[in-house]
């Protein structure tokens, strides 16, 4: 095969502290490995990557090289989401460069520790990717700017104020002199970086709100985008895991004689007490060993518990008395209590599986005195503290080497397999170890969607006008168990998200005389996980579905219901009636075509959807048509959030048709996509997408529209059969008249 | 020592018996485009021609392969990205995460072989590949893009597609009214 090999620089980011290093660099420092990531633009260029070191950090996230190549330092990691592409063009609005010659680069998280955390948070979830840093990555873009014009100023000896920026040209026109950012890229780099940054006007924005292409489609039309799981290091060996298929479960024996004896296995390992590794020279081997490999476990307290089980613990949760309050308008019991009528519903949502297309893998050298892990994470720094905890060095000894995601949805934000890769490099010192979970292993190990269920209770007057709304949740808590020291008195914030106060994030669209929106924690032993959308999935899925509830049994209609309940709540409004004036609400679906709606607030974005589909005789749904809004506020780059609108319609609606994972004596019972479907194009509906960009505030895209994907299909399929589906996957319903 | 025919090259290789085509390909031969996503022909990440047929590689074994059975992967699918597919996939930037996009350009250039102007139904028969990402809806607006650019191609047209390889500026205003 043909390997190319180049040297592993870090990010220029520390270029200078790099160059310190090198010049007592070690072995480890360098290594030969094919993975363009770190300098993939030099190497296409020709360019030595350590005589690069002539290029400029003008900032921490501006590289001017000579030659007007401009390096854009992106701190959020790509996982296909597109933010790379955003984040670069926010920098590059304030820098007032040429966005042909973009290019970039992750820092390491390592380079952020000894920086001080230069570039802030580098935690990719929550879609938080380009609203958690719309002002330091603009500031940045704005400093070097200002830097690169003071440099030529200085050069002309004129003032500053006197010269003009366009594309990295800077002009003074009074002496009629040009010059580049290239050319004074090396001065710049020495002055101070300025703190008092004006930001451009909106206005006057001229790359923020393009519909760009992105960065990095090229390598991902050829092949050519390396993968964590396409990594080879010299002399590396790869590891196939299996761990306890019980949570909570351990190893009780293994019986590795005839396996050690097969070709190409070097070692059985255990990691902890509950996982069992094969490393070979190939994948390959190291999976079919490790399936041949006699393992007793001990399955522990869990070993009997079941999805049936956690659902009566939850069933349990509904009426108990242990409840903390998320949101709470006067006393709606006592107004259910005291009403002409009651409506009341019980709704509940699966464990499901992220199935990112590329299943969890890491590559690890360690050493007593180092640990490096080359990583498709969302989460850097969580990664590198996950490295040094595990690998027993100080987090300073340690480094994470981000890259590109095949998919992350929240899973990879976790760092359950960081941790045990690190544990296998530990004990193969020296030799780096890429460890690859079989997709088998990846749907036993997951980081499930949490479940829950929801008793919707509406009180009603003799006017059919709602006098109060109760929600009681019951089930698992994500924060109980990826972050308990967020848990305030007893009380998950994130459970609450769709059903808050009025504010700016995941804040309720409705008004009710009187609301109480509360939630009974039940943790059963199957690890939860943020997954794409998190609560806001269910939450709208309830309610949403529960507003139509409410139409149906008062016969308004579920639009104009809504938009009695919306007035005060204008963001909210604004988005669903862009929906329906698009899908032409006021005129009857075509025939046979039924229409659903659905509205929420979340991950500072507001959105709203219209389903039209049609149910056969024999039950078959198809759906026809989504149209879809999404306020976020400031949109930077709208073909790619038309692109998160239609991807988030195929995420959302595969797990409302097809997917849950489900629990027999203690593991779980998917294996693979042949029991946990994913949906395809056939089923794709036609996605029309409204952006909204209300200006003002900058709101994810990557999440909101899960959440109404569901909702908007499930109100739909009402319409057209008048079942009510309140539980989910679809495929366990049946839909024939 | 076996050998296999891939992109044009007969390459040696070693691997023990029932290993998949998509491993020996991906730890052998170091062509690590093709992707494994789930090893049971279900996702087909792993999808290569054999003599022109999409193949899911993860399920079939290598040393099932003849020499004179011409294996095309990725990487040998053009020299620089130039496959129309590759051209209309970047036109309307396809891609999401990436790591099914192999797969699913592999898919669909195997259809507009076969069928140079495919129906939405030809696509949605041909193109049964898992995208978790969601970009189901650009690639049958790209599979028909590419269809028309190879049409207009063949009739001496000037193809309005330019290919931006290499360039990072590309204004894809077109996508909103083109979407299937």
């Amino acid at each position: 095969m043909s390997e190319t090999t180049i040297s592993n620089r870090p990010a220029a980011s520390s270029r200078r502290s790099f160059l310190k290093q090198s010049a007592t660099a070690t072995a480890g420092l360098v290594i030969g490995f094919h993975v363009p990531f770190l300098n993939k633009q030099a190497m296409a260029q020709g360019i030595n990557p350590l005589s690069s070191a002539t290029a400029a950090e003008v900032n921490a996230w501006v590289v001017v090289q000579p030659d007007d190549k401009i390096i854009i330092r992106i701190a959020r990691s790509e996982m296909g989401q597109g933010s790379l592409t955003g984040l670069a063009q926010m920098v590059a609005e304030e820098l007032e460069c040429d966005w042909a010659k973009v290019s970039t680069e992750y820092p390491t998280p390592g380079q952020s520790l000894a920086r001080k955390r230069v570039w802030g948070d580098f935690s990719t979830g929550g879609s938080r990717g380009i609203r958690g840093s719309a002002d330091n990555v603009r500031k940045g873009g704005a400093a070097a700017r200002m830097m690169l014009m003071q440099a030529a100023a200085d050069q002309w000896s004129v003032p500053v104020a006197e010269c003009t920026v366009s594309k990295g040209v800077i002009s003074h026109a009074a002496s009629k002199r040009t010059t580049t950012y290239g050319k004074v890229t090396a001065a710049a780099s020495k002055l101070t970086e300025p703190t008092d940054i004006k930001l451009k006007d909106p206005k006057d924005w001229a790359i923020i709100g393009k519909r760009l292409a992105r960065l990095d489609t090229v390598d991902k039309t050829t092949g050519r985008q390396v993968y964590g799981m396409d990594l080879k290091l010299p002399g590396m060996l790869n590891a196939a895991v299996k761990a306890s298929p019980v949570f909570g479960g351990k190893i009780k024996s293994i019986d590795d004689a005839a396996v050690l004896k097969r070709p190409g296995v070097k070692k059985v390992l255990r990691v902890g007490d509950d996982t069992v590794v094969v490393v070979a020279d190939t994948w390959w081997r190291a999976k079919t060993a490790l399936d041949a490999l006699k393992i007793e476990w001990d399955d522990g307290p869990n070993g009997k518990v079941s999805s049936a089980s956690f659902a009566e613990i939850l069933k349990a949760g509904l009426d108990a008395k242990d409840a903390v309050v998320g949101n709470s308008v006067g006393d709606a019991p006592a107004a259910i209590a005291g009403a002409a009528r009651k409506i009341e519903a019980v709704y509940s949502y699966p464990h499901q599986n992220h199935a990112c297309m590329e299943t969890m893998n890491a590559t690890v050298k360690w050493t007593p005195e180092r640990c490096e892990v080359w990583l498709p994470t969302q989460n850097g720094e969580a990664a590198l503290a996950a490295t040094a905890e595990a690998s027993g060095l100080p987090a300073a000894q340690c480094e994470v080497y981000k890259i590109h995601l095949g998919g992350g949805f929240g899973r990879r934000g976790a760092t359950d397999y960081v941790r045990v890769a690190v544990g296998i490099g530990k004990q193969m010192p020296g030799t780096p170890i890429k460890m690859i979970w079989s997709r088998e292993e990846d749907m036993a190990q997951g980081r499930f969607h949490p479940i829950t269920q929801c008793k919707m209770t509406a009180g009603l007057d003799d006017k059919g006008e709602i006098t109060g709304l109760t929600m009681r949740i019951s089930g698992q808590s994500i924060l109980a168990a990826v972050a308990p020291q967020n848990i305030r008195d007893g009380k998950d914030p994130v459970v609450f998200q769709g059903l808050n106060a009025p504010g700016p994030e995941a804040s309720i669209g409705y008004t009710f005389p009187t609301l109480l929106v509360d939630h009974a924690m039940r943790n059963p032993h199957v690890p939860p996980g943020f997954w794409r959308g998190v609560n806001l999935n269910q939450n709208a899925i309830y309610l949403e579905g529960f507003i139509d509830e409410i139409a149906h049994a008062t016969k308004q209609d579920p639009l104009a219901l809504r938009r009695k309940l919306m007035t005060q709540h204008p963001k909210h409004l604004a988005v669903l009636n862009a929906v329906a004036e698009r899908v032409g609400y006021d005129k009857p679906a075509p025939a046979g075509v039924f229409r659903g709606l659905a509205q929420t607030m979340g991950f500072g974005s507001y959105v709203a959807a219209c389903a039209e589909v049609s149910v056969s005789a024999d039950g078959v749904l198809k759906i026809h048509r989504i149209v879809a809004a999404t306020d976020c506020g400031n949109a930077v780059n709208p073909q790619q959030i038309e692109a998160q609108v239609e991807g988030s319609f195929v995420y959302g609606l595969g797990a409302a048709l097809y997917q849950e994972c489900t629990v027999k004596d203690g593991r779980i019972e998917q294996s693979n996509f042949a029991d946990y479907p994913s949906m395809k194009l056939a089923d794709m509906p036609k996605v029309e997408t409204i952006i909204l960009s209300s200006g003002g505030f900058w709101g994810g895209v990557g999440e909101p529209t899960i959440a109404v994907a569901a909702p908007a299909v499930l109100n739909a399929i009402f319409a057209a059969t008048g079942k009510r589906i309140r539980d989910l996957p679809l495929k366990n319903h049946s839909l024939k008249a | 020592m076996s050998k296999l025919n891939v992109n044009g090259k007969l390459l040696d290789y070693v691997a023990d018996d029932g290993t998949p085509l998509l491993w020996v390909l991906r730890e052998q031969l170091g062509l690590t485009g093709t992707k494994y996503g789930c090893g049971i022909a279900q996702c087909g990440a792993c999808t290569v021609h054999i003599d022109g047929v999409p193949v899911r590689s993860c399920v079939m074994p290598a040393s099932a392969m003849k020499p004179t059975q011409k294996i095309t992967t990725i990487e040998g699918l053009s020299a620089t990205g130039s496959h129309p597919i590759q051209k209309a996939w970047l036109a309307l930037d396809v891609p999401q995460c990436g790591f099914c996009q192999s797969g699913m350009i592999m898919a669909a250039t195997a259809l507009v072989k076969d069928k140079p102007n495919p129906t939405d139904k030809d696509i949605d028969e041909a193109m049964t590949n898992i995208c978790r990402c969601g970009t189901y809806n650009r690639v049958r607006s790209a599979i028909h893009t590419a269809a028309r650019e190879m049409a207009a191609a063949k009739t001496g047209a000037k193809p309005k597609l330019v290919s931006e390889l290499g360039k990072s500026v590309l204004n894809i205003e077109h996508i909103s009214g083109d979407q299937a």
